[in-house]
């Protein structure tokens, strides 16, 4: 399983609500989040981590804690 | 006007909208139309119809929502509106055809990158002004400031000679152009743009460099990631969307910030609230000529604020509306170059949100920067109505910005 998170750097863009739906909504905030904290592995995660004009998508093994993505 | 529940079957509404009497407000139906009815039918100049989105929440879902296309609204059959050349380009598409191409540009675009090139473009914004320093004046500021600035900071990042910037900018130009004016130039232009980017490519393969362009043609060549007309495509795309605005909003900003003496005033004690002010500035300055982002078809039936939409229809997310709309901004008519809380749609938003938009803004920090440091009393020399804008242009394009000091 993938641990996702959306750090502080996030502006809303909203690039990864639209690359990866279902994954990713935006808050009342405006900034993105995860819809989940554990997830299936997915390609479209992936899309959304090198989508993110502020680099603020990172994805870690749920188990390891290793950083998948970057 | 009394609200009425059967607003869908009232007349639509002919859009665009006449032109405002003044630069710096929406025309006036935008704010009538949010208030009572923030997505509602209009027709077109073909006779089309199309539903207008003013609200910020609803245009911001229009733009981010995956069941609202712009690959469907790039079709033969779909009303055209300003941008065409947007079509045949990566703004025509969907993911996930969308994303294998954004995926090869964005890591060169992100924030961190662009921080990179902050030095550098500090640097030109500098060597730009000592010049107009020395220049007769009134100086244009078009002509020797705002559009050098960007069309050299993406010449270097693209690997395109600025030398050759007069033999682009007036392909650039035509294809800029409303295309419902005159599609033949418009076509033709993108010829001439795909032909130079062709010759561009053919010598950057034989001999690479440290640049975009570079990196590209090998994400072609040796992953075949694009293909040959994509790869064309991509680099015209990046090379015309990556002067065009950011010229034209270092204009309109300056202008916009002569009006409102108070808050330029401040700003020039607090420098350090620039970030806050180009973000208020790119809420605030109508950018397009029609006041709308890109149209997009819905795929199948959504519902959007309260409104149920049949699937094929034409949604256009009018994103100066939707900047001044008072469910998600503090006095929207106010400029506040302070404003803390702004989430405004000036870079558009979802998958289409502007590649661009950490480069220009960062231009914009250090081009009003410069600006206010070394042109401190730094003013218009003529009235805006004696303003000229190019005509038939998608974005409101100045011909010249005489200013004095």
């Amino acid at each position: 399983m993938w641990r996702v998170r959306v750090d502080g750097a996030c502006i809303g863009s909203g690039s990864c609500v639209g690359v990866a739906p279902g994954h990713f909504a935006l808050g009342s905030d405006n900034r993105s989040r995860p819809l989940s904290d554990e997830i299936e592995p997915d390609e479209a995660i992936l899309d959304a981590v090198a989508s993110c004009p502020v680099e603020a998508i990172t994805i870690e093994d749920a188990d390891t804690g290793e950083p998948v993505e970057p | 006007m009394a609200l009425q529940e059967t607003a869908p079957t009232e007349e639509p509404i002919a859009f665009p909208f006449p032109p405002p009497s003044s630069l710096y407000e929406p025309s006036p139906e935008y704010a009538e139309l949010r208030d009572r009815r923030p997505v509602t039918q209009v027709t077109l100049p073909d006779g089309k119809t199309a539903w207008l989105v003013t609200g910020h929440a609803e245009a911001r879902q229009v733009m981010i929502d995956p069941r609202f296309s712009r690959k469907a609204a790039s079709g033969p059959d779909t009303p055209k509106l300003g941008l065409a050349a947007a079509d045949d380009s990566i703004l025509g598409m969907d993911p996930p055809e969308h994303t294998r191409l954004r995926r090869l540009v964005a890591s060169a675009f992100t924030a961190r990158r662009v921080e990179e090139l902050r030095p550098r473009v500090a640097k030109l914004v500098d060597e730009l002004l000592d010049r107009v320093e020395t220049l007769p004046r009134p100086v244009d500021l078009v002509e020797n400031f705002s559009l050098p600035l960007p069309v050299q900071v993406i010449c270097e990042l693209l690997g395109v000679p600025a030398t050759d910037r007069h033999v682009f900018h007036a392909w650039s130009d035509a294809v800029m152009n409303d295309w419902r004016a005159d599609p033949a130039k418009s076509k033709e232009a993108i010829e001439e743009l795909s032909r130079y980017f062709a010759r561009l490519i053919a010598a950057k393969r034989a001999e690479p460099a440290d640049d975009l362009m570079t990196a590209l043609i090998a994400a072609r060549d040796r992953d075949d990631k694009l293909s040959e007309h994509e790869l064309v495509q991509l680099g015209l795309g990046l090379l015309i969307a990556g002067h065009e605005t950011t010229a034209n909003q270092i204009n309109m900003f300056l202008l916009t910030l002569l009006r409102y003496p108070d808050e330029l005033a401040r700003l020039r004690t607090t420098p350090d609230d620039i970030p806050r002010a180009v973000e208020e500035l790119m809420r605030f300055v109508q950018l397009g000529q029609g006041g709308g982002g890109l149209l997009r078809v819905t795929l199948e039936e959504v519902e959007l604020g309260g409104v149920r939409l049949p699937a094929g229809a034409a949604v256009l997310p009018a994103l100066l509306a939707a900047n001044r709309d008072p469910r998600a901004f503090d006095q929207p008519d106010r400029l506040d170059l302070s404003r803390a809380d702004n989430p405004h749609l000036g870079f558009g938003a979802g998958v289409h949100h502007c590649l661009g938009a950490q480069l220009a803004r960062m231009e914009l920090q250090e081009a009003l920067r410069g600006l206010l440091r070394r042109l401190p009393g730094v003013r218009v020399t003529v009235p805006d109505s004696e303003l000229r804008f190019k005509s038939g242009m998608t974005l409101r394009s100045l011909e010249a910005l005489p200013v004095t000091w």
